[in-house]
């Protein structure tokens, strides 16, 4: 287990240093000087002299070769420091993120919770009435909630309650340890439109899974020993059949935060989507940098630990 | 089972071997003809069936998008401003008196543009770089390896958004972008299929009269995975649609004038929801119907082409 843990912990350095190569790379592809933008304004018509232009590239450090800069770039972020936006000017990036990504992790994990208690039950029973009208049902539902764009789910869903409980996203977001009521009345209808593909995905994992487990050998062995069928279900089949579907939940974090989103977008929810989504059309470049490899940076290590927790319960992963 | 696998020798003891039997003992298997070959997947996979009808139909709504609207989609008529549906305008007018249902019909050559070709050029390379990881192994694997780990790192859409970002707005941008966001998941997939076709006997055997490694690659491997490359470009057409309805939908897409499923649901579509839900709906469902479509169309794939793979996802 230690070697394994070393060998999977040094794959994740190199993998991180290309994550970030990739971000830089992307963003420094733009055609124009950020500089120029800046000064230039909206419609690239203000005047600006060409001291103020040299003056302003040196302090974003644009003045310097492009190598330089990524290891400038770098070493600040290893400082914590990921730069001044262009945009909000004089914030910092890391301080904005950090105000928002506690409402995008609220939102993900209400999504992700609600999902899972209709996601699971369904998953077990379609499982259960293999082949039956049941079933059929739940597989079109799941393979609906896939193909459902979620902003469409999330427009219908305001659509409906506008029309029954004349109720529109809020304007001003509330932080739950201000107010936990309003916070969650806010919360929970960007939470239901998020965790439909998320239920969707849970409950077709959960079905083979179940379907896989089902056919074991100890299943029929707990069956012939006279268990009865809610024993066998729950305590034999179930526990065995959600440690893939945990795990394949968590490999999928990266589509949850993709719809935060556009979610967020749509219900006025101030979280790291929204913030990812105004800095793109303001060209904000450290903004988004910033944004995107936190992101990626969460992925990684949530992986990484994934990785390491299933070679701890799976010992055959560790060996091969 | 075990009765007729006895049956010929308990024939012949009871002397009844002359008599014939009520079945014939050998019965030809059916012609491999296309229509067969048609009749077999509707009867076993209706679903998967349906799918391929209603991707059919996309296509030829995209082809013959000119015949079947009946408006030009940019013309804006002051007079139709959130004109409902059922009127004038089949399916209503947007806020600049567009008409809904020719937008519609135009936005299908935007999908399947987009999802034809970004899952093409993107499932083509990632299988490229699969192939070659794998049949140069060693340093080079390793390092392909790592640069796939980054780019998986990312979420899709993310991924696409940032590259949206520095290339900015168009319809082949979108294209571009998620292009490059289908490699890695591609190669990943189709290394693993490639690690196995690798060790196969044929793959020494070619070896051994002397093949190199791209004749090895082209005339051996890739068409042995060639299944499994056609499945995966199925399901990435689907979710190229989305992926492009959501990028436009941000407004990061395709030009909000240009007419794309999702950009119709952006803006006002789904601001005035309640005022004037045609404009949010048809969209929707358009797009909700052709994904669904791709996706049990993909599925069935699966199945008839690849059966090893069944469950999988």
């Amino acid at each position: 287990m230690r070697t394994y843990i070393v060998k999977r912990s040094l794959l994740f350095i190199p993998t991180l240093l290309i994550v970030t190569m990739v971000i830089f790379g992307i963003l420094r592809v733009v055609p124009g000087d950020p500089a120029m933008m800046i000064l230039g304004g909206e419609d690239a018509e203000d005047d600006y002299s060409e001291q103020q232009l040299a003056d302003l590239r040196a302090k974003l450090g644009t003045d310097k070769p492009i190598h330089v800069q990524y290891f400038v770039w770098i070493g600040k972020m290893l400082r914590g420091d990921f730069g001044i936006s262009f945009f909000y000017e004089g914030d910092m990036v890391l301080d904005d993120i950090k105000e928002r990504v506690p409402v995008t992790l609220e939102l993900g994990l209400m999504s992700l919770f609600l999902a899972s208690i209709v996601a699971i039950p369904l998953g077990v029973i379609s499982a259960m009435k293999q082949d039956t009208i049941g079933d059929y049902v739940t597989r079109v539902i799941t393979i609906m909630g896939i193909a459902l764009p979620n902003f469409w789910v999330a427009i219908m869903t305001i659509f409906f309650l506008v029309l029954f409980f004349n109720w529109a996203p809020p304007l001003a977001y509330v932080p739950p340890w201000e107010d936990p009521w309003v916070n969650f009345q806010q919360l929970i209808f960007p939470a239901i439109a998020l965790g439909t593909s998320n239920m969707a995905f849970i409950a077709r994992i959960t079905r083979s899974a179940m379907l896989e487990v089902l056919h074991e050998d100890y299943i029929r062995t707990a069956r012939a020993k006279g268990l009865g069928e809610k024993v066998v279900i729950s305590r034999h089949a179930l526990r065995n059949a959600l440690l893939p579907v945990i795990t394949l939940t968590g490999y999928e974090f990266g589509r949850l935060i993709s719809g935060t989103v556009i979610i967020e977008v749509i219900f006025l929810v101030p979280g790291m989507g929204r913030l990812l989504i105004t800095s793109i059309f303001h060209r904000d470049f450290p903004m988004i940098q910033g944004t995107i490899v936190l992101i990626a940076l969460v992925v990684l290590v949530l992986n990484l630990l994934l990785d390491l927790t299933y070679a701890w319960v799976n010992p055959r992963i560790r060996y091969s | 089972m075990a009765e007729e696998q006895r049956a010929p020798g308990d024939l012949a003891e009871q002397g009844a071997i002359t008599a014939l039997p009520e079945r014939p003992i050998f019965v030809l298997p059916p012609k491999r003809t296309f229509r067969n070959h048609l009749v077999f997947f509707i009867t076993k996979k209706p679903l998967g069936a349906f799918g391929a009808a209603v991707a059919i139909l996309l296509m030829v709504t995209a082809v013959f998008a000119p015949v079947i609207a009946n408006h030009d989609p940019y013309e804006t008529v002051v007079a139709n401003i959130y004109a409902a549906p059922l009127t004038e305008n089949f399916f209503g007018a947007d806020r600049l008196g567009r008409d809904v249902y020719s937008r519609l019909i135009y936005g299908a050559r935007i999908s399947l543009y987009v999802g034809i070709l970004s899952s093409f050029i993107g499932c083509t390379i990632g299988m490229a770089v699969g192939v070659a990881s794998v049949r140069f192994g060693g340093v080079t694997d390793l390092i392909v390896q790592r640069f796939i780990d980054a780019m998986i790192a990312f979420p899709t859409l993310i991924l696409a958004i940032a590259i949206m970002a520095a290339l900015g707005g168009s319809l082949n941008n979108v294209v571009i972008a998620l292009s490059i966001v289908y490699i890695p998941s591609t190669a990943r997939i189709m290394r693993a299929q490639f690690l196995a076709i690798n060790e196969m006997d044929y793959i020494l055997a070619g070896r051994a009269i002397g093949a190199g490694d791209w004749r090895i690659m082209w005339k051996h491997m890739i068409p042995n995975a060639f299944a499994l490359y056609l499945v995966i470009v199925t399901f990435h057409l689907g979710g190229a649609i989305i992926a492009e309805a959501s990028l436009s939908f941000l407004g990061v897409g395709v030009p909000i004038d240009v007419p794309s499923w999702g950009g119709m649901l952006s803006g006002a579509a789904s601001q005035y929801v309640a005022l004037a839900p045609w404009l949010a709906v048809f969209p929707g469902v358009a797009i909700a119907l052709v994904v669904f479509s791709w996706n049990v169309l993909g599925d069935a794939l699966r199945d008839v082409l690849d059966p090893r793979l069944k469950g999988t996802n």
